[in-house]
């Protein structure tokens, strides 16, 4: 892995060798994916971009432990999820992941509040400790003032950025954001990409899927997918000046 | 995912589709409802034939001839050649001082039915009976005015009778009946008392009889020939078996009866005959309660579609739960609870429900209602909103979170 050298010696937060996904058997199988090779560092900032089509919503399904690959091998934060059962999937979901949607997914008829606080119910956090994190979670998005209303009575923007606290307040190892601003105005678009900017500087480790080349030019890193294929990996001016420069993994 | 955290979601599950949550309630409290207050209403009829029995006495029998040709029948030749005697009053004395150790008293009955007039009024064709002073203590009839006739009064074949409440009052609309004369068929009598008003409970209104010295009815209507039947009291309720077959033995032997012939009479027990009754009344509780049961489960299939569809409908959310964390024994759980919470609510509402109408009067039947059938009508309620929960949720759980998601 020639970009460790930057990052010294530590384990790549997630590590993929020669993944495949193929859908169906026989003739009809569908290669989404036909071999990836990629490592995230943590504190990395990577979009990943490709047409539709391309595989990167099944990439990005096997990131978030939603999909298990059909060969190759994915370790995340050490563990090979390949390996793992059906309840300790769960469980790295629970605590290593943190998901936002295109479509936001929160939870209907819950408020902004109770979504927040739904993973850490999951994780069996108390409930006066979770409301004190959930209701912290919202306050880093700039919404502590909604915490009472629901996904419904809130804008496209106020969704996202609830999303993005659900996604923080387990201090997930790794944000995976598929298309968050897909479904956004310019305005709200310009609010979540701040967001991300603002978490990259603190050391978030963050994967996001776009087909946007304004979105992914904000991240320090982008990878082009076409055809189940990595074709592209460079840095971008956003990249810290250790970050090396034209890297293809 | 703690208990309380999966009955919050359960409750939030349940109010989200109020109309969908109210109907299915419904069907869960009507059928819990049925069950307890059907059981009721059977066992309140029960409960009433139970009551009448304890009226009755339990601890008298009663010998009747039997009336079948041929066999035995009074007059009958037996095998060994002698003729079978009738139940007359001497066999009926006989019987009273045979110092049987299970037999109180034997009082013996004739009667025959005949019409009873005052001065002013006649009756319809009313029951009478001649019988001993004992009578009035074996029996339910008790004097309500007045006094018995006597034993003195079966030795002389006195012109006095006992007559029922009702018939006092139709005969002497105005005054008391004690001390004024009645004439049955073409015979007057004296009557001496009138009995205490009763519930009817058998094909003869006890309220409309003349009870009159067994000697006097027989000189005057009947012949002196078998008496129609004895009244036999036991020394204890519990000792009515006993005398029963203490009576037959000595009955055989009063009247010659062999081995092998068939008794020329029958001996029933009162309270036999209403037991059976009871425990007819007792099926039908049963009846009643298996289409209560019906309904119930009717009501349980409701809360499994229910769930079916709230699956269906909120597979992504499943989904979007799932990629938070959500093991499957939380997803199963919550919907597991909602069901549960579902059919215990309706549950509830349905006990409450049966109480309150178990306060009326269904059909003529006060209903009781059975301890047993609210904790049974609520649990089967829980376990089939579980069991019928289950499958659905089972499903949800089983959902791979990239399907879930991807539903609409």
């Amino acid at each position: 892995m020639t970009n460790q050298r930057a990052r010294g010696d530590a384990a790549p937060v997630l590590e993929l060798i020669d993944v495949q996904q193929v859908y169906g058997a026989g003739d009809t199988a569908v290669h989404a994916l036909r071999g990836i090779d990629l490592a995230v560092h943590a504190g990395d900032y990577v979009a990943i971009m490709g047409p539709s089509g391309s595989g990167k919503s099944t990439l990005m399904n096997l990131l978030g432990c939603l999909d298990i690959a059909s060969s190759g091998t994915y370790s995340l934060a050490g563990n090979n999820v390949a390996t793992l059962s059906e309840a300790e999937l769960a469980r790295v979901r629970n605590q290593e992941i943190g998901f936002i949607f295109q479509s936001f997914n929160l939870v209907p008829r819950m408020s902004a509040l109770a979504n927040v606080e739904l993973p850490l119910v999951y994780g069996g956090v108390k409930r006066t400790e979770r409301r004190r994190r959930a209701l912290e979670a919202l306050d880093r998005v700039g919404l502590a003032h909604r915490s009472g209303h629901q996904p419904q009575e809130l804008s496209g923007g106020q969704q996202q950025r609830v999303a993005i606290a659900r996604a923080l307040v387990g201090s997930p190892t790794l944000v995976l954001a598929d298309e968050p601003t897909g479904n956004l105005d310019s305005e709200s678009t310009e609010e979540i990409l701040g967001i991300f900017d603002q978490l990259a500087g603190e050391g978030r480790t963050i994967v996001i899927i776009t087909h946007e080349e304004h979105v992914a030019e904000r991240s320090h890193r982008m990878l082009s997918v076409s055809d189940g294929l990595i074709v592209s990996d460079r840095a971008t001016p956003h990249a810290p000046r250790a970050f090396p420069q034209g890297v293809l993994v | 995912m703690k208990t309380g955290d999966i009955l919050l979601s359960a409750l939030r599950g349940v109010t989200a589709n109020k109309l969908r949550s109210v109907l299915t309630l419904l069907g869960v409290l009507i059928g819990v409802a049925s069950v307890i207050l059907l059981l009721a209403v059977g066992n309140g009829s029960a409960q009433t034939i139970r009551d009448s029995i304890a009226n009755l006495g339990t601890d008298t029998v009663t010998v009747r001839a039997s009336s079948t040709g041929g066999g035995g029948g009074p007059g009958a030749t037996t095998s060994e050649g002698s003729t079978v005697k009738e139940i007359t009053l001497t066999v009926s004395q006989q019987l009273a001082e045979a110092g049987l150790g299970h037999v109180e008293a034997v009082v013996p009955q004739v009667s025959t039915s005949l019409t009873a007039s005052s001065t002013s009024t006649s009756s319809d064709s009313v029951s009478i009976i001649g019988t001993t002073p004992e009578y009035f203590d074996v029996s339910t009839s008790s004097i309500g005015t007045g006094e018995s006739f006597t034993t003195e009064d079966v030795t002389t074949s006195a012109k006095v009778a006992v007559i029922g409440s009702e018939l006092a009052t139709t005969l002497f609309p105005t005054g008391s009946a004690v001390g004024q004369t009645i004439t049955v068929d073409t015979v007057p009598f004296t009557v001496v008392g009138v009995l205490a008003t009763q519930s009817s409970t058998g094909t003869d209104d006890p309220n409309t009889v003349v009870i009159a010295p067994i000697t006097r009815i027989q000189k005057s209507f009947t012949g002196f020939g078998a008496v129609s039947s004895l009244l036999v009291q036991a020394t204890d309720s519990d000792d009515v078996a006993a005398a029963e077959g203490e009576i037959g033995v000595m009955l055989d032997q009063l009247l010659g009866v062999g081995v092998d012939d068939t008794a020329p009479y029958t001996i029933t027990n009162q309270t036999s005959l209403l037991e059976t009754q009871a425990a007819s009344a007792d099926s039908f509780t049963v009846l009643l309660g298996v289409v209560a049961a019906i309904s119930l489960l009717v009501g349980g299939i409701g809360v499994t579609n229910v769930m079916l569809v709230s699956v269906t409908e909120r597979t992504k959310e499943i989904g979007i739960r799932k990629a938070l964390g959500a093991t499957r024994g939380a997803i199963l759980g919550q919907f597991l609870a909602e069901a549960a919470t579902l059919t215990m609510v309706g549950g509830i509402l349905g006990v409450v429900v049966a109480l309150i109408g178990a306060n009326f009067e269904i059909y003529g039947t006060m209903p009781v209602v059975l301890g047993y059938s609210i904790p049974l009508a609520l649990g089967v309620s829980v376990a089939i909103g579980v069991f019928f929960g289950v499958y659905p949720a089972g499903r949800a759980a089983a959902m791979r979170p990239i399907q879930a998601l991807r539903a609409v």
